[in-house]
């Protein structure tokens, strides 16, 4: 196996931090994922990756941790995105476009600021596409613990969810508080995306939100195991990335890694590819 | 026994306009009843009245003689329109047991008892056969079936469909008319079914309640599809014909006529 796996590779505290955090980012933005896809959300989903970016460069500014400023950026454009949308879907594509607009051009100055007045060396590339393998270890449990509480929180509201996914009229019917449990749902992407903006960098944060889901919707029917079957494939390309880019230290000329944040996206999209191609016919999970 | 639906003197108003004005009608148990009028007069906005999703001036609506707020499980629903991406995750089954507990938090283990209720449910549309398949995978006619399940699974006393005929070919307008008949009979559950084209309802119906102008004119159906009513409620004259038992409804071709359902000739058993 030392074809795969490079000498160090399990010793190594950084990737051992990176697979931890990796794992847990995988598996609550796959979870996530999947209602987000339900929901026809995926447009704010990437939206709330920028405004990510935008609280992570100004974490960065003030000294603050990447996690706190990915996580309150995403949770304050979360909130302007619930507060401006309108009870249609395309008042609420209207409002996630006015934030996404507003957050970029903020992003465009901080990482500005960042990069004239403070000392820190790469901090663009670091903000925008992740740098797992400098994440302290002291982040894990405070991983761990968001994590937990997101995946509480989506359980929680899964089935109100889930009707309101298909039909706001259907759910307003049966006496369920659509606008409370959408606004809760926004709330709960912004937490994974904070987390995943850790992992591989805000702007691709969208990849892991959206790349497992969108890939194990199609191959079942069944939303039980669309969530086991995303939350793996997640985890499956978040390792499968770090291996390739701590190998790659090896391959690459100058001796230079390949940004892990390129290499776990490079599998997500093989994996949806796949299953693009899969199921481009007629379906072979029909009966579930 | 409580009329099922009882709605007195209802008003509604939207942006300044009157949608509805002064509508009164009632619903007896297992009755079945079209809802008609061009599109516009506002169905929807009496159907989301008496759901409570609806806000109106005056008036009052009780459900088997309480307030709505009383009888929420006495109410199944059927939206005009349900719109499923083709890779929503999830099963017939799975869509009709959410029926039965949507509303609830948290996850909760899915007993044996609930899983038959749901299959019962299911057979009595006729889609039993259909359990395990991917619900944005069916047909209009098959996906309709699995609506009027979900809307059936708790067993209301009342079953409100919001244009559910529409976008359906012919065959599965009769088969869907055919079947909420059935389900009226066999299990008592009183139907008020809205469309602009009462043709295929016509067999079935044992009441009717036009809307045009926000007014509307209701009552068994032999009784309303009257030369005299339909003429008053047009603003029009209409002849009402009876050929071999049938009922015709026949207007004059006139500007007049916009006003009518789409196909000015109508047949009543």
């Amino acid at each position: 196996m030392h074809w795969l796996f490079e000498p160090g590779l399990f010793t190594s505290a950084p990737v051992r931090t990176a697979l931890a955090v990796g794992t847990v980012a995988a598996v609550v933005s796959a979870v996530v994922g999947v209602f987000t896809i339900l929901r026809g959300l995926a447009f704010a989903g990437h939206a709330l990756t920028d405004v990510a970016a935008t609280g992570g460069s100004g974490a960065v500014l003030v000294g603050a941790s990447p996690l706190s400023g990915f996580l309150s950026g995403a949770l304050i454009g979360a909130g302007a995105i619930a507060v401006s949308e309108g009870p249609e879907s395309h008042h609420r594509e209207i409002a996630t476009g006015v934030v996404l607009s507003a957050a970029t051009g903020l992003s465009a100055l901080l990482l500005y600021l960042d990069a004239t007045t403070t000392a820190t060396t790469g901090v663009t590339q670091r903000v925008l596409f992740g740098s797992l393998f400098s994440t302290s270890a002291s982040t894990v449990p405070l991983t761990v613990v968001l994590g937990t509480a997101v995946l509480v929180l989506t359980a929680v509201i899964a089935r109100p969810l889930l009707l309101t996914s298909l039909s706001r009229e259907l759910a307003r019917a049966r006496g369920i508080r659509v606008t409370l449990v959408s606004s809760a749902f926004l709330l709960i992407v912004a937490m994974a995306v904070g987390l995943s903006a850790l992992t591989v960098g805000s702007l691709l944060s969208t990849a892991l939100l959206v790349g497992p889901a969108a890939a194990a919707v199609r191959w079942t029917a069944r939303i039980g195991r669309a969530l086991l079957l995303a939350s793996a494939i997640g985890v499956l390309s978040t390792w499968l990335g770090v291996v390739i880019a701590y190998d790659s230290y090896n391959w690459m000329p100058h001796q230079r890694s390949l940004p892990v944040g390129f290499s776990v996206v490079v599998v997500i999209v093989t994996v949806y590819l796949l299953s693009a191609m899969r199921t481009s016919g007629p379906r072979g999970d029909h009966r579930g | 026994m409580p009329d099922v639906l009882s709605i007195e003197h209802l008003t509604v108003s939207m942006h300044g306009r009157t949608i509805l004005d002064d509508v009164s009608l009632t619903i007896r148990p297992g009755e079945f009843t079209g809802l008609i009028g061009s599109n516009g007069v506002g169905k929807t906005t009496l159907l989301r009245a008496i759901l409570g999703l609806q806000r109106y001036e005056s008036g009052s609506i009780a459900i088997n003689g309480q307030p709505r707020t009383a009888q929420l499980d006495a109410l199944g629903y059927v939206p005009q329109k349900i719109s499923l991406d083709s890779d929503v995750p999830l099963r017939v089954i799975d869509f009709v047991t959410l029926g039965l507990d949507a509303e609830r938090w948290g996850l909760r283990r899915r007993r044996r008892a609930q899983r038959d209720h749901v299959m019962a449910t299911l057979e009595s549309v006729g889609a039993a056969h259909l359990s395990t398949s991917r619900l944005s995978e069916l047909s209009g006619g098959e996906q309709q079936r699995v609506f009027i399940a979900h809307a059936l699974v708790r067993r209301p006393s009342l079953l409100l469909l919001d244009e559910p005929l529409a976008n359906l070919d012919p065959r599965n307008v009769q088969e869907i008319v055919a079947l909420l008949h059935r389900l009226s009979r066999d299990h008592q559950v009183a139907i008020l079914l809205s469309a602009h084209e009462m043709n295929a309802l016509l067999p079935f119906m044992d009441r009717v309640v036009y809307l045009t102008g926000g007014h509307c004119a209701s009552g068994p159906t032999n009784e309303v599809v009257q030369t005299d009513v339909l003429s008053a409620l047009y603003g029009h004259h209409v002849d009402v014909v009876q050929v071999h038992g049938r009922v015709f409804v026949i207007a004059e071709p006139n500007e007049a006529t916009d006003n009518l359902p789409e196909h000015p000739t109508l047949t009543v058993r």
